[in-house]
């Protein structure tokens, strides 16, 4: 069971019924992406329809969780209340293809490489609502 | 002969630039076409054609405060043959003297003034309130749309900031690189007296400098100021009867890479000036061989590298040893970005490098004005990478 952490970044979010399953699945332990029923191919949560094919019919489904780091940022000048500086920022690379933007957690800016393999592991904020966050593998 | 006039830029204004509240962005942009008419020798009645580009600022501006294509009847400009409101972010100013010089030599008007205009910086408002994402976070509809938000990417500096870590990552491209612009930028700035920032940079000082969001340091980033910028563009014929040498247009191009944010596209490093440089260049008849000074989009030192490579001044993934031994400085084989950049001079989007190209072009750029200046290449360059329009300009109506 992956473990869940406590939070309080501010803005909170309150989930809605376009995207509660990724909400959803984030607290049963699951990366939900979006995938392209009429085509296969594999969105970000934040897709409103296929960019390949343009068709409305992309479900929300379970990824494996796992990627790559594309990029990430160090941010010392933040302006979220609750998340202290210096924080990470990254670009994973999921595994099915999207690049989604997240945070890195349980490591020192100095050890986050471009390439390293991740995992997703789950953050409860303090609303309640969990987000998926990545750790080195 | 290869490359012949599409149009020319016959008018310049460039209003005070300033950190400073000095009124909303339609006072601002006011005082420029009122500087680019007369700069022009023109009257308000000459002028049938506006193109407006908003700054961010217009989010936060009402009615006779937001500058749109209403303003027009603040301006008092009846009987346009040509009028709208221009969207492209960043790559919009070198669109939209792309647009009018179309219109004008399809017969549509005569003589088009380009104006952008920004007041990001309000009585106490930050520049992320116009730039930050955060702004959107309360409004969102579905918070999905704002997810990134939560994870702390905020806005502009931290996006940049993957772009170009992502190209050290790939190409070995290191803060020694990104300081070599800053300070050549600020070399530029010290000569310019429209320039905000113009006191000298040392590599050392760009170095201690705060951090951002790594790898940019404070001097890896833009600044944000308020001003106006305007341009009257006619047709090359017209232009010679004007009251300042013209500048002709001799290549106009566009790419639109976008941003699928997926695997296997690298547009973190890559940009639209690869095809945005192929038509261009194509259309003159020229090469970056010919080109004799650049005026870049460089809303972070990291955008300069990057553009260089994608113009084809360097193979991909060399633009950080291109720029390292000083060639974009003063005295340097390609001055670049010789008013001091939106780093250094002052930020007004594509307009930055626009009118720098203008003042070079004419010969008017005083203590910094290149000697060889018959061609000048200028890029605007919108959102992360995924706009770019670029002119090549030149005091010539053609090039033999």
């Amino acid at each position: 069971m992956t473990e869940i952490l406590e939070s309080n970044v501010r803005p909170i979010l309150t989930p809605n019924a376009a995207s509660a399953p990724f909400f959803d699945g984030a607290a049963a332990g699951r990366l939900m992406l979006r995938r392209c029923r009429a085509c296969g191919t594999w969105h970000a949560p934040q897709a409103l329809f296929c960019m390949e094919c343009l068709s409305a019919e992309i479900e929300w489904t379970p990824a494996s969780g796992r990627g790559r780091v594309h990029s990430f940022t160090v941010i010392h000048r933040g302006q979220i209340e609750g998340l202290e500086t210096p924080y990470n920022v990254a670009i994973v690379e999921t595994e099915e293809g999207p690049r989604i933007v997240s945070q890195l957690l349980g490591i020192a800016p100095d050890r986050i490489v471009v390439g390293m393999s991740v995992s997703a592991v789950f953050r409860r904020l303090s609303s309640g609502m969990v987000l998926p966050y990545f750790a080195a593998e | 002969m290869a490359g012949t006039s599409l149009g020319a830029i016959a008018g310049l204004g460039i209003t005070k630039m300033s950190r400073e509240w000095m009124g909303p962005a339609p006072v601002l942009a006011a005082e420029a076409i009122r500087l680019a008419i007369a700069d022009a020798g023109l009257r308000k009645t000459d002028i049938d054609g506006l193109l407006v580009n908003a700054g961010p600022s217009s989010r936060n501006g009402y009615g006779a405060s937001a500058l749109s294509v209403s303003t027009q009847n603040q301006l008092g400009l009846r009987d346009l043959a040509l009028c709208s409101e221009m969207v492209a972010q960043g790559s919009t100013a070198a669109q939209m003297v792309q647009y009018a010089a179309m219109a004008i030599a399809a017969g549509l008007c005569k003589a088009v003034v380009c104006v952008y205009a920004d007041a990001s910086l309000a009585p106490g408002a930050s520049a992320g309130s116009s730039y930050g994402m955060g702004r959107f976070a309360s409004s969102a509809a579905n918070p999905i749309d704002i997810l990134d938000v939560q994870y702390g990417l905020t806005g502009a500096n931290a996006m940049y900031a993957l772009a170009a870590r992502r190209h050290m990552a790939l190409y070995g491209t290191s803060n020694d690189h990104f300081g070599a612009v800053a300070v050549s930028n600020r070399q530029w700035a010290t000569m310019n007296p429209h320039a905000i920032y113009r006191t000298p940079l040392t590599i050392e000082e760009y170095h201690a400098s705060r951090w951002i969001a790594e790898p940019f340091h404070l001097f890896d980033c833009t600044m944000v100021n308020n001003g106006a910028v305007a341009v009257v563009v006619t047709s090359a014929e017209r232009a010679r009867d004007m009251a300042q040498p013209p500048v002709h247009v001799l290549g106009m191009g566009q790419g639109h890479p976008g941003n699928p944010k997926k695997a296997p596209f690298e547009n973190e490093v890559n940009t639209g000036a690869a095809q945005a440089g192929r038509t261009a260049f194509a259309m003159a008849g020229v090469t970056v061989a010919d080109i004799d000074i650049c005026e870049l989009y460089d809303c972070y030192t990291y955008t300069t590298i990057v553009t260089l490579e994608d113009y084809g001044f360097c193979e991909k993934g060399e633009g950080g040893p291109f720029v390292a031994d000083g060639r974009l400085a003063p005295g340097g084989a390609l001055p670049t970005n010789t008013g001091g950049g939106q780093l250094s001079s002052y930020y007004m989007w594509g307009m930055t490098p626009l009118s720098e190209a203008v003042i070079q072009a004419r010969g008017q750029g005083g203590e910094r004005q290149v000697e060889k200046h018959d061609l000048i290449l200028v890029s605007s360059q919108g959102g992360l990478l995924d706009h770019h329009g670029t002119l090549i300009v030149s005091p010539h109506a053609g090039i033999h």
